[in-house]
Order: structure tokens, then C-alpha cells, then sequence
């Protein structure tokens, strides 16, 4: 886990991010994702049967995961490379350092990678005197800020370009300081500058992965900067981190969800980079690693099989759930206090640090269904939230006015006249309490709601007696 | 317990398996060695002419450039003319791919070096593996012939692709792998590449350049 999970804290997390206006200036950019998805999936006719067979093939894959692991790891051992199991962030992250140790490395690089964020790889690096120099761009941002991703891939999409500006001033001392970076592509051309001479002093390169392809042993990892294939291919070895679940068959299995992948995350038919490697360098080869490491993290996953949130296992990182939340728009990635954000975040969340920690992402949804709606892998969000939220009940951890609630709705809702009979004059009542404006500034008991939006005042008659007007009786 | 089985026995144990099963170890041999294709997408499709068309569009799309020339023999004069109007210098870095070595690069001004890159490259010339029609994607193999490092260093990326590796789909893609590698065989290195380098990551501005090439610009030839 990483150092500070402030997820507990979620409600007052919520509230910052409400009311920092540089935050919500920046999220703007967030919504450019949801258009060009939709862009993306309308010009390829086969896209929702896509979404199904990406679907199947995760399925049936974790239902085999034990067998497809063992094939997978034969493959990786065939081609020369070595694969080490972790239990936990702890064994995850003793493993990388030992290797990197064992290499005599003074620096590493690293391209992005959400299991590096969940174990946080970074510090425990830095804690054995090793450089890591993170080296997609908006996870190299982020670094020089000491944050976290704010978006599975898009980390620095609370970022501004003048924060960046500011920024590099800060870290890139060794540059003339009356230098212009007004223009974004002066930003990108700096950091391309910095980091090229990083890949190039690396001793060793960690990379995440995308997929692991049990029929070939490859990894495979997928970006738009380039970045991931020279962490990779210049140092002296490649260190795969990955979580177990990434495992897929076949190269046609990983063809039918790179499909969905880039097409789901950032509209693109195809991201720019779709690297497979297989092991180190073969006889012949004049580039390449010498030494290929994949380490397997499970990390509470295995123990998430067969159980009601194991369809979260499907999740292939897209980050379309996030880009279609209202809630995620309107408070950025950061509120949600750990590595995940948005839908995807607050189902996966408790199952890895526990309900007690996480339990209160589940509530941060209007149940508007959306992120299921475009889950490539068809992943039921609502749904899990909902079973988040029975756990939260049933364990007693949430709040006394919401229990008190829930159950005084409870009593009401058991007694389907009296619950009529109640509705019905509270419409009624609301109605000619607020008939004048038509909205409620405020309202007893709905502080929360009205403190950021009026509340509409109903017209007078119940959602069920308008129902029956129109449609006759409710069956 | 080591690890290892710590962790296999936790999948074995939320799945109610003990990996011994013969109908499931069946499945996974089965699905392995048939390797089904899934869904495949028409866009790809059609006879030769039909699929270099939706190459280039697709790739164009991507934002590489496209040439077509007609002979192998035309391809030194083609990435002259690409550098001098990129405002490029005269000078290419390429592998030991016997293709590239046969290409008369003595009739252009080219300065022409051989190997891997050290990250001090402007220019390299790539010999593709095959082309994919379906999103304008080129496939490159790692080795000796077409190293790794010159699809990434290198500020300008030139690819030569064969009209008659231009493919359909990822499928028609992965066969000639299989057929080049052998069945779970692979090259150390597999790239699929559309397009030249870019970042979203500053305010969602797409800008072209990372880390990798700045352009890729693609040659077709026979």
C-alpha cells in the first residue's frame, strides 16, 4: 500500500476539491475523453460485439487463472527470463529492489504503471539509495510535484500548464532560467530533453504491462510516448511488475482486447506503441536487455476469485468509467484518497485495503450507470457499489443519521398504503412550500445537497400516483 | 510454501479447483494450441489494392506520412527527398537487413551508418515485418537486421514496407509471426507502431513528439 491512504477521509477530501477553484479549472480537461470515445466506437461497426468477447475472454481466463499462470510462467522461463510471485506490496517490492540491488543500479526507469503507484515502489527505491526517474510525461509531472496520479492514464489531468511551467523551473535548475516555456510543446520538448539523457544512464528499466500472453510468455505494454520501450530496451535489464490477473491466453485473445483498450481510454483506434517482449536478448540481437524479470503481484486478488466482486478482476485499466463519472468530474482523482479513482476505484479499493479503510468510495455514485455503460469488459460498477454499500450496512460503519434513515425509509416502504398515504402529502406539502421559486435554497435534513445546489421542489403529485395516471395500475 | 504456490493455491482455493482437474487442464491445451480468432472487424478486409487504400488512409489517420514507389530500387532516392524537405540532415542509421544493404544508397547524397542507436541518431531506416490495414499499424521485429533502439531514439523514423506484406487484420498479423517463430514462439521484441510519438498529458493537448520519433514516415515499395 502506498504511505498515506487518506480514503477515510473521503467526505472532507470531497469538500476541498469542490471549492479549489485552480482543481476545477483544470478538470475542464477531463471532459474531452467522453466525446472522443464515443467517436471511436461509432466508427468501428464490431465494437460492441468486441466488448462482449473481451468480456468472455476474461472470464474464462479467470476461471483458469491457476493453469494459465503456470503456462504463462513455462513460457517466460523457456525464453530466458525469470519469474518471481509476491504474496504482498511488501514481498512485491523486496523483490524489485534485491534485483535492482543485485544490478549495482544508481538510477532506474520507470514507465507508467498503476501496480508501482499500489505497492509504492518509488519510495522503497529511493529508500535503497537508487535513483527512480518516472518517464511518461504526466507521471514525470507528478513526481516533480511529490503527487499521486490523479487518473489511471491521464495522472496529471489536475495539472495545469502553467503548474508545470512552475515546475520544471523548479526541478530543471541546470537551464537558463530566462528560457520560454509558454507554449506546451516547449514543456514537452524540455522533458523530452531531461529524460532522453535518464534513459540513456539507467541501469535498469521497470515497466507495468498491459497483458501477459501465456502462449508466448511475452508482456505486453501499450503507450503513446515511447517511453515504456526505451525504459525498456536501453538499460541493462527489464523488470515487469505486474498483478496477476493481466494474464490472457493468446495473441488473438490480447488482439480482441487491444480492440476496446485504446479505442475505450483515449478514443484512438490504436495507441501510438504496442510493445510485446519475450525474455532478454537473443544471440544476434545488438540491443535489448540482458536480463528479463517479471514480477507477479496478487496482492488480495486471488482471494477476490469466485466471490461477488470478481468481475472487477475484468478491468483492463481503460479509464472510461472515470471519464464518464459525474462524481470523478466534479472532484478529481485525489479525493478518492488512494491509487483508484472513479467507479473502477471505489469498487476495487475496498477489496484491496478492506471496508473498514475504503468503504466510503462505494457511496460516491448517483447510480447514473454510465461507467457501465461504456466498460469495455461489461463490468457491473453499480451493481458492486451496491454490495460495497450492504457490507458497509451490515458491518454497522456507516453513519448513525444514515442507519436511522434507511431504516425509518424501511418501515415506510414495508407498508405500501401507509407509504402512499406519506409520499403523497409530503409532495403535496413540498409543493406548496416551495411553489413560488419552484427550488429550495435550502432544507432541513438536505444541508448537504443544498449547500452546493438548490433542491428542486416537487409539482405536487408522487412518482407512483403520476405512474398510474398514465399507465394505469402498477402491476 | 514459497510464494508461488502461496499464491496458486489462493487462486485454487476462491475457485474451488485443485489444478488437477483433467476437463479444465483440457480447456487450457485446447485453447492454447487453437489460438480462436474472436471477433474481427471488416474494416481491414478486401483484395490487395483494397488493403493498402485502407493502410494508408489508416495510417495517414495516425499521422504518418505515406509514399508509395514502385521498386525496392527507388527507396534511397524517396528517403533523400523525405529528409531534404523535412529540412532534415543527409544522414541514416539502418540494421544489417539484407534488403535495405541491397538498395542502391550510393546514388543519393545519403551518409549512411549501420548498427543500433546510441540515442545521437537524427534518421533511421526500418525494414517492416508487415503492414496492418485494419488501424495503419506497422509491425517491427527486434534482431540484428532491424534493431529496437532505431524505432525509438531516432527523431525521424523511415519505414520500408512491402506491398505485399500489407495485411488485413492483428489475426492475418500474428499467423505470419507463427509462421515465422514457430507456434508460443516470438521475437525478443514485437512493435506495433501507428503513427509518430505524442503526449496528451499537458492538459490534454495532443502534441506530436514525445519520447520516441517526432515523424514516421512510411515507404511502400515491392
Amino acid at each position: 500500500m502506498t504511505a498515506v491512504a487518506t480514503t477515510p477521509r473521503f467526505k472532507a477530501n470531497v469538500h476541498e476539491a469542490l471549492t479549489d477553484v485552480r482543481l476545477q479549472g483544470a478538470m475542464t480537461f477531463a471532459r474531452n475523453f467522453a466525446g472522443r470515445r464515443a467517436a471511436a466506437a461509432e466508427r468501428l461497426p464490431e465494437f460492441e460485439a468486441l466488448r462482449d468477447s473481451a468480456r468472455a475472454i476474461k472470464d474464462h481466463t479467470l476461471a483458469h487463472l491457476d493453469l494459465y499462470l503456470e503456462a504463462y510462467e513455462r513460457k517466460v522461463v523457456e525464453s530466458g527470463g525469470h519469474v518471481h510471485f509476491a504474496e504482498d506490496a511488501e514481498a512485491a517490492r523486496k523483490i524489485v529492489v534485491g534485483l535492482c540491488k543485485g544490478l549495482g543500479a544508481k538510477s532506474v526507469t520507470k514507465g507508467k504503471s498503476m501496480i508501482s503507484e499500489e505497492i509504492g515502489l518509488n519510495a522503497a527505491i529511493e529508500a535503497a539509495g537508487i535513483e527512480a526517474v518516472e518517464t511518461d510525461l504526466g507521471e514525470y509531472i507528478i513526481q516533480l510535484r511529490h503527487e499521486t496520479p490523479s487518473h489511471i492514464i491521464a495522472p496529471a489531468i489536475h495539472v495545469t500548464a502553467r503548474d508545470v511551467e512552475q515546475d520544471f523551473r523548479k526541478a530543471h535548475r541546470e537551464l537558463p532560467p530566462e528560457r520560454d516555456l509558454s507554449r506546451p510543446e516547449q514543456l514537452l520538448g524540455e522533458a523530452r530533453g531531461v529524460l532522453r539523457a535518464k534513459f540513456l544512464a539507467a541501469d535498469a528499466g521497470i515497466t507495468g504491462a498491459n497483458f501477459l500472453i501465456a502462449e508466448t510468455g511475452a508482456s505486453v505494454i501499450v503507450t503513446n510516448e515511447g517511453n515504456g520501450d526505451l525504459t525498456q530496451i536501453l538499460p541493462r535489464a527489464h523488470i515487469v511488475i505486474a498483478s496477476i490477473e493481466k494474464i490472457v491466453p493468446t495473441l488473438e485473445d490480447a488482439a480482441q482486447l487491444l480492440r476496446v483498450l485504446a479505442r475505450s481510454a483515449t478514443g484512438q483506434d490504436a495507441s501510438v506503441y504496442t510493445t510485446f517482449s519475450t525474455g532478454p536478448r537473443r544471440a544476434g540481437d545488438p540491443d535489448g536487455p540482458s536480463e528479463y524479470h517479471v514480477v507477479l503481484l496478487d496482492n488480495g486478488r486471488s482471494a477476490m476469485l469466485g466471490g461477488e466482486f470478481e468481475d472487477m478482476l475484468r478491468c483492463i485499466r481503460c479509464g472510461a468509467c472515470m471519464n464518464h463519472c459525474p462524481v470523478y468530474q466534479a472532484v478529481g482523482g485525489h479525493a478518492y484518497g488512494w491509487v483508484y479513482p472513479g467507479p473502477m476505484g471505489a469498487v476495487l479499493t475496498p477489496s484491496l485495503i478492506g471496508v473498514a479503510e475504503g468503504g466510503q468510495l462505494p457511496n460516491a455514485s448517483t447510480f447514473c450507470g454510465r461507467c457501465e455503460e461504456v466498460c469495455p469488459v461489461r463490468i457491473p460498477l453499480p451493481k458492486m457499489m451496491r454490495h460495497w454499500r450492504e457490507r458497509e450496512f451490515a458491518r454497522g460503519l456507516s453513519p448513525a443519521p444514515q442507519r436511522f434513515g434507511l431504516g425509518a425509509w424501511a418501515f415506510f416502504a414495508a407498508r405500501p398504503a401507509l407509504y402512499r398515504f406519506a409520499t403523497g402529502l409530503a409532495a403535496r406539502a413540498l409543493h406548496l412550500a416551495g411553489r413560488r421559486k419552484g427550488r429550495f435554497a435550502s432544507a432541513p435534513l438536505a444541508g448537504g445537497w443544498t449547500r452546493y445546489r438548490d433542491l428542486a421542489a416537487p409539482q405536487g403529485a408522487t412518482f407512483q400516483s403520476r405512474w398510474r395516471a398514465k399507465n394505469g395500475a402498477v402491476k | 510454501m514459497s510464494a508461488r504456490d502461496s499464491v496458486l493455491a489462493g487462486v485454487r482455493r476462491s475457485l474451488g479447483v485443485t489444478g488437477t482437474e483433467a476437463p479444465r487442464r483440457f480447456e487450457v491445451e485446447r485453447r492454447l494450441a487453437e489460438a480462436p480468432a474472436g471477433v474481427v472487424p471488416e474494416r481491414g478486409q478486401g483484395d490487395a489494392g483494397q488493403r493498402l487504400a485502407t493502410f494508408k488512409a489508416e495510417a495517414e489517420r495516425a499521422q504518418a506520412s505515406v509514399a508509395e514507389v514502385a521498386t525496392r530500387a527507388e527507396v534511397p532516392a524517396e528517403v533523400a527527398r523525405f529528409l531534404r524537405d523535412a529540412n532534415c540532415p543527409a544522414t541514416v542509421r539502418m540494421g544489417a537487413d539484407p534488403r535495405l544493404a541491397a538498395m542502391p544508397w550510393s546514388e543519393t547524397a545519403l551518409e549512411i551508418s549501420s548498427g543500433p542507436s546510441d540515442g545521437h541518431d537524427l534518421n533511421a531506416v526500418s525494414f517492416a515485418f508487415a503492414g496492418i490495414a485494419e488501424t495503419g499499424t506497422l509491425a517491427l521485429v527486434s534482431g540484428a537486421d532491424n534493431p529496437t533502439t532505431l524505432n525509438f531514439l531516432p527523431d525521424n523514423h523511415i519505414v520500408v514496407l512491402r506491398r505485399a506484406d500489407v495485411v488485413a487484420d492483428y489475426e492475418a498479423a500474428i499467423a505470419r509471426l507463427r509462421a515465422a517463430y514457430g507456434k508460443g514462439g516470438a521475437p525478443r521484441t514485437l512493435n506495433l507502431v501507428a503513427g509518430p510519438s505524442r503526449s496528451g498529458d499537458i492538459e490534454q493537448t495532443l502534441l506530436l513528439g514525445a519520447h520516441g520519433p517526432r515523424r514516421l514516415h512510411i515507404v511502400i515499395s515491392d
